[in-house]
């Protein structure tokens, strides 16, 4: 039962999704504050290069330098948001043309790949990887044994981000000013909300989150290290934010059912089926182009669409 | 600390801002190769000497340089709207599936109209791919930057299937070998784009006509009517809307003409370089997402796009001609990156005069221009 299509493409489809599901609650923290970063990809390679050569060059147990491999992905995936920031909020900057910047400065023939040949960090595989953390009995559950219980801490741990993230943005002081600045800057600063401070604050932290999400990568999915080790997705949480009209938990609920997709032709294989795996692969994107015109309407644009001020330097002189 | 908008710009701003920028961002990669303990100055010979210098090399660098033109040019039209259309590398891919499908067809027929056909089935192609997100955006309001980001995908994709997992008019079906490697037909002789060697120096026709379309668009963009209405809604879309613009007609006509430049680069990707459908080439060139950043730096100026075009064709030619020795991986595209990041900050000195001083603010007087 375990090995039927459904539960195989769902498990994987957990797996393949998390990194989706961090890059894009990063990403959604960073436009719910005003600031569109199309930089993902490059801040998830670096975090992935990152991340892999903490993880390669620590001595210790393996928790604590899974840990801290995790927590220098992130450290490098804010760096790169700090580039970005201070572009957009202090110099003002075509928040697009930066982003896309940042993936070319940061990606897959940038800095990710530079940092990893000269760390020396190609073609071995991870020391420390992130395992299963449930036992081998709860893992044979029908059902719900592979895709709730025989996934790493990582997946774990990105369902309690899910959980604060909404929280924090609906439910506490700071998530309140975030949104005003992110829909009405102006409005925000005359409340006395520091524009300037939220919108590096939360970008930084979206790079982070993008830092973790590729670590997932080189340090669960692949575990190794290779140029261009993320393949897109980064690109696929900017559509997933949107996707999920700009709510955590269906950021949740978006990034599995990506990953499913990206999973189904292999699983589709495995049962014999040989169907043209690209056709499944666009399903996701074509969805994203449909969900985004749904969203269009006027009623439904105020009730589920993007923050006001989204992509617009924020000028205090100019309003 | 003060910034507070200029009301003239100086002219010398314009070019002494963008060369600065650009000396700026060699002396950050410098920077960062001394700290990774490469001789700063030797990776900048070797690579200068790969892109320009050596023989053959300018060549090689205007090969790099067409496509970058057109996907440039393609940005540089729609950009200048406020129309951030970032599916130039889709169209491009549109473009040189339509371009090999007529060469294809066309096969027999005299060569001159074989690449008629081709450059008209690209721009095509080109344009009724960005016909999507322009009705989209026209008629629902639907952010054209996603969607135009998510066709690239689909439209990839769909270039694989074509050839990869298909059995479709494009794909080499003669013979075992183009069973276990699956690549597109040979195009026919006739679909060969023609090239002029000027010294040593080789021009293809596409480059030609990249420089040719680029003067096109600086004509309708300064000195007609419909370049004038364009750029007032790219300045102020309510300031358009408000003198009885028709700006929806705009956002399909300006987008159609930006797919339909992309396009024609993909069809002389077919033509000029690569005489088949190439799908894993066209993907990992990433010419689209190059072309906006060619665009950014020419500041959507269309006269500026070729040689800026040359300069980070030439930086990826020498990355190509490099990878794998002694030359740091991964240099171009840190390198790439930077001269847009100064190119960005510094475009805040062209339109803003930071002040330093203290005490209360001395308003200076406005004068009538």
């Amino acid at each position: 039962m375990n090995n039927s299509l459904l539960v195989v493409v769902l498990a994987s489809g957990v797996l393949y999704g998390t990194p989706l599901l961090y890059a894009a609650l990063g990403e959604l923290l960073a436009e719910r504050s005003g600031v569109l970063n199309l930089g993902v990809e490059g801040m998830m390679l670096v975090g992935a290069v990152m991340g892999f050569w903490a993880v390669q060059r620590l001595h210790g147990p393996t928790a604590v330098v899974l840990a801290a491999g995790i927590a220098t992905a992130a450290l490098a995936g804010a760096a790169m948001a700090a580039i970005h920031a201070f572009l957009v909020v202090t110099l003002r900057a075509n928040q697009i043309v930066s982003g896309l910047a940042l993936t070319i400065f940061a990606g897959a023939a940038g800095l990710s790949s530079y940092l990893g040949n000269d760390l020396n960090l190609t073609g071995s595989p991870a020391k420390h990887q992130f395992q299963e953390i449930f036992p081998k009995s709860f893992q044979d559950l029908p059902v719900i044994g592979p895709i709730v219980f025989g996934q790493s801490i990582l997946v774990y741990a990105s369902w309690v981000c899910v959980v604060l993230v909404a929280l924090y943005l609906t439910r506490t002081r700071t998530g309140l000013n975030v949104r005003a600045v992110g829909e009405s800057p102006a409005a925000a600063d005359a409340m006395g909300v520091n524009v300037t401070a939220h919108r590096y604050a939360h970008t930084l932290v979206g790079g982070a989150f993008a830092g973790i999400g590729g670590a997932a990568f080189s340090l669960s999915i692949t575990p190794q290290w290779s140029d261009g080790l993320t393949g897109g997705a980064g690109w696929i949480a900017i559509a997933l934010v949107i996707f999920a009209f700009w709510r955590p938990t269906l950021c949740l609920v978006g990034a599995y059912f990506f990953g499913a997709f990206t999973a189904l032709p292999f699983a589709l294989q495995t049962h014999g089926v040989d169907q043209a795996p690209e056709l499944f692969q666009s399903l996701p994107y074509v969805a994203t182009i449909v969900a985004l015109v749904v969203v269009s309407s006027r009623a439904a644009r105020l009730r589920f669409g993007a923050p006001g001020a989204l992509g617009v330097p924020y000028v205090r002189e100019e309003r | 600390m003060r910034i507070e908008r200029r009301l003239q710009q100086p002219w010398w701003l314009a070019v002494v801002v963008p060369l600065t920028s650009i000396a700026a961002a060699f002396l950050i990669s410098a920077a960062i190769l001394w700290l990774t303990g490469h001789p700063p100055l030797h990776s900048f010979h070797r690579l200068f000497d790969a892109a320009f210098i050596a023989p053959g090399a300018l060549s090689e660098t205007v090969v790099s340089a067409t496509p970058l033109a057109f996907t440039g040019l393609a940005a540089a039209v729609a950009f200048r709207m406020n129309l951030f259309n970032i599916g130039g590398e889709g169209q491009l891919y549109a473009g040189a599936i339509t371009g090999a499908t007529i060469a294809l067809l066309m096969a027999g027929a005299p060569s001159p109209l074989v690449i008629a056909g081709m450059i008209v089935a690209g721009a095509v192609g080109g344009a009724l791919l960005a016909a999507i997100p322009a009705v989209l955006r026209a008629f629902l309001s639907t952010n054209e930057i996603i969607t135009s980001l998510m066709l690239n995908y689909v439209v990839g994709l769909f270039l694989e299937y074509l050839i990869f997992s298909s059995h479709s008019y494009l794909r080499d079906s003669s013979g075992f070998q183009a069973s276990v490697f699956p690549q597109g037909k040979m195009l026919p002789d006739e679909a060969t784009w023609p090239s002029w060697t000027i010294h040593s120096l080789v021009l293809p026709l596409g480059f030609l006509l990249a420089i040719g379309l680029a003067i096109l668009v600086w004509v309708l963009y300064a000195r007609t009517r419909f370049g004038f209405e364009v750029r007032v809604i790219g300045d102020s879309a309510r300031a358009g809307r408000y003198s009885g613009m028709r700006t929806r007609r705009k956002i399909l006509a300006v987008m159609c003409l930006s797919g339909a430049i992309a396009g024609i680069g993909g069809a002389s990707q077919d033509g000029d370089f690569r005489h088949q459908l190439d799908p894993r080439g066209l993907r990992q060139a990433s010419y689209g997402y190059t072309g906006i950043v060619v665009a950014a730096l020419a500041r959507y100026n269309p006269l500026a796009v070729v040689p800026i075009a040359l300069l980070l064709g030439g930086l990826q030619n020498a990355g190509f001609a490099l990878q794998g020795a002694d030359f740091p991986n991964g240099l171009v595209g840190v390198m790439q990156g930077l001269i847009l990041f100064c190119a960005l900050g510094g475009e805040l000195f062209v339109r803003y005069r930071v002040r330093f001083e203290r005490g209360p603010v001395k308003t200076t007087p406005v004068t009538a221009p």
